[in-house]
């Protein structure tokens, strides 16, 4: 009798439940789609990661200047934007840089604006949403508002009218200067104007979080606040964090291209999407492909993150594993 | 009884706040409006009214999980009616909840070993032979096999999981547990098996519950004792049999007719009371006795006199014509 107890407490090890993340895991990879988006994903940000490497590899470096191969107007001698062998994308007219490598070293500046964004976002959204959601009552109501209040702000035109002075102000503390400063510039502005919808969602699922039988479980164990915060409700909103976070970074990689496609982001000579396409913009007619594959260079990792998000969605979806 | 009394409960009232825009009166659903009763050492007392009669918030309120608002609760000797929250703690462990949905007292992203071992790590017990074998003897307790210790609560049916929330209410061997309607929620079979549990489990180690319900057979069943709720006040109290078979408030005799016999001939022969109208809000109660506007013995003194709980016979009743 003991002994088949015995053995039955060894084998234990051997039945191993399938956690919340493994089934999502599972479900994820049924999704094709999904996983064509995410490996596209990768690719895209380890290839801006490891840009100066991809770079030798291909032979191409993003500061030369190939003036001899662009004819007396600027535009490159051979069709399509002068691809070639040596060039795979194409030259830039006027500077005669490669378009590829200008491209890999672009993305890393509009993929760390985005990162950072939605990561300070998201910390803040998350803080406050439990806080408010936790609480409720008074707290919940004044931190309600307050995030109306930024809400209602016309974020698009503070950010514009406020890029010149802010950057100007960044610069005379020392904090730091030229592109470092309008890089803190623009992810504080947008994560000051994109946290209160993270902390919207947040609030509301922690809202109906709370009302389950499990937290008063816990309240009747005796358990401390901060543990029912952090044990009980905080793993129970990591699937809406990923799939927000996966949803609003294409959101912001394309917020970043518009603010440096207007000249308020990093300044030339660094290079970023936005960049990349106001200077494509202005050859268009005489040279759409510059413009054709920098913009669909930008409309492939935007769709791309966008289809991982709606992946992930469909994958955590909360109902799914109550 | 001479038994030692664990809990005692006077005149507890819950009142919720309600929000009224047009005038500014503070208006309140009396939830639970005065409730009394003395909880023995390994005794069960039935709880049962119609649904929104105040059986759940007096449970939790019992447990403190709400702040009573007015009258008192003693526990072992202790008035812990205004007792906050670190001085709960400890308390906590001698008083525990079983819920009524086993799906929400669970929580998903936490296996069953970390949801049963909850109670020990909160309250700081180191159960001698370790956490893990604590565990696994409680889930073999309540008919679980433990080499399950590692799954999720999304792999059992919902008769496991009520097994699961009862595992983790009887960790710390608690004196007092509130019973939440622990069986609603189950299907007929599975409900027999949670009870017998629930039964044996509280004979083996003398725990004292509330046991709330609103289907009759289920707390004949399991009570020694039952009280019959309605909006919030305590029509009728006594020994489960005497309160099943010579039952003196109206609203108790209602009640119980309406309880089908398993027998056809008896079923078709049995007398229905239907009570007319519907339950009065808890917002605006009716004045004197709770019951007057749905009573069919209803006189004067019912609409302005509140009934006052009294000993008749085996029980105790809060009627002015009791039969």
């Amino acid at each position: 009798m003991t002994t088949s107890v015995e053995t039955s407490r060894d084998s234990e090890a051997g039945i191993q439940g399938r956690s919340p993340r493994q089934i999502a895991w599972s479900r994820f990879k049924r999704n094709k789609v999904g996983v064509i988006a995410a490996v596209i994903s990768i690719t895209l940000l380890s290839l801006s990661l490891f840009a100066p490497i991809v770079c030798k590899i291909l032979g191409i470096d993003p500061d030369t200047l190939n003036l001899d191969v662009l004819n007396t107007s600027g535009i490159p001698d051979l069709p399509n934007g002068g691809i070639s062998a040596d060039h795979p994308l194409g030259l830039i007219p006027g500077t005669g840089r490669d378009l590829l490598a200008q491209l890999l070293y672009g993305s890393r500046m509009s993929f760390m604006v985005a990162i950072l964004t939605t990561f300070t976002s998201l910390t803040i959204g998350l803080f406050v949403g439990i806080i408010g959601g936790y609480f409720r009552g008074r707290v919940d109501n004044s931190i309600g508002r307050f995030t109306d209040f930024i809400l209602a702000f016309p974020a698009f035109f503070m950010i514009v009218a406020l890029s010149e002075p802010v950057v100007k102000r960044i610069e005379s503390t020392g904090i730091a200067q030229g592109n470092s400063a309008r890089i803190i510039f623009l992810v504080f502005f947008l994560s000051f104007f994109g946290w209160p919808g993270f902390s919207r969602l947040i609030r509301s699922q922690i809202l109906s979080l709370r009302e389950r039988d499990f937290v008063t479980a816990a309240e009747a164990m005796g358990a401390k606040r901060s543990r029912v915060i952090l044990k009980e409700l905080l793993p129970n909103v990591w699937a809406p964090v990923i799939v927000v976070a996966s949803l609003s970074l294409p959101g912001y990689l394309a917020a970043e291209a518009v603010f440096s496609f207007l000249g308020l982001g990093v300044q030339p000579p660094a290079s970023t999407w936005g960049i990349l396409l106001s200077n494509a913009s202005r050859y268009v007619t005489v040279m759409p492909s510059f413009f054709l594959i920098t913009a669909g260079s930008l409309v492939i990792v935007v769709l791309a993150f966008n289809l991982v998000g709606d992946a992930l969605r469909d994958a955590l979806d909360p109902r799914a594993d109550r | 009884m001479s038994k030692e009394i664990i809990l005692s409960v006077t005149d507890l009232t819950k009142h919720f706040p309600v929000k009224k825009s047009k005038d500014r009166k503070k208006a309140v659903v009396k939830a639970v409006d005065g409730i009394s009763f003395d909880l023995h050492a390994g005794e069960t007392l039935g709880l049962v009214g119609e649904s929104g009669c105040g059986k759940t918030t007096a449970g939790r309120t019992i447990l403190k999980l709400t702040e009573p608002t007015s009258g008192s609760i003693v526990f072992e000797g202790q008035d812990i009616t205004k007792f906050k929250h670190g001085k709960m703690t400890s308390l906590r462990a001698q008083m525990q909840i079983i819920f009524q949905d086993p799906y929400s007292a669970l929580n998903p992203r936490q296996t069953i070993g970390k949801i049963i071992s909850a109670p020990f790590e909160i309250q700081g017990v180191n159960p001698t032979g370790g956490v893990k074998n604590a565990v696994q003897s409680l889930m073999e307790r309540v008919g679980l096999n433990p080499e399950h210790y590692n799954r999720y609560p999304h792999e059992f049916s919902g008769g496991q999981r009520q097994r699961i929330g009862i595992a983790r209410a009887i960790a710390l061997k608690p004196r007092f547990i509130v019973a939440d309607e622990p069986v609603s929620a189950l299907d007929v079979s599975i409900q027999a098996q949670v009870i017998n549990l629930l039964d044996d489990l509280q004979r083996e180690d003398g725990i004292s519950m509330v046991f709330i319900a609103h289907d009759l057979s289920v707390v004949q069943h399991i009570s020694d004792r039952v009280a019959v709720m309605y909006l919030g006040k305590v029509m009728e109290i006594g020994p489960t049999a005497n309160l099943y078979h010579s039952s003196h408030h109206p609203y108790t005799k209602a009640l119980l007719s309406a309880v089908p016999q398993p027998d056809p001939r008896s079923e078709k022969s049995r007398e229905r009371i239907i009570l007319s109208g519907d339950l009065p809000s808890p917002i605006n109660p009716p004045s004197g006795c709770v019951f007057n506007t749905r009573c069919w013995k209803a006189q004067d003194k019912c609409r302005t006199e509140v009934p006052q709980l009294v000993q008749l016979g085996g029980t105790q009743v809060a009627c002015h014509f009791p039969e």
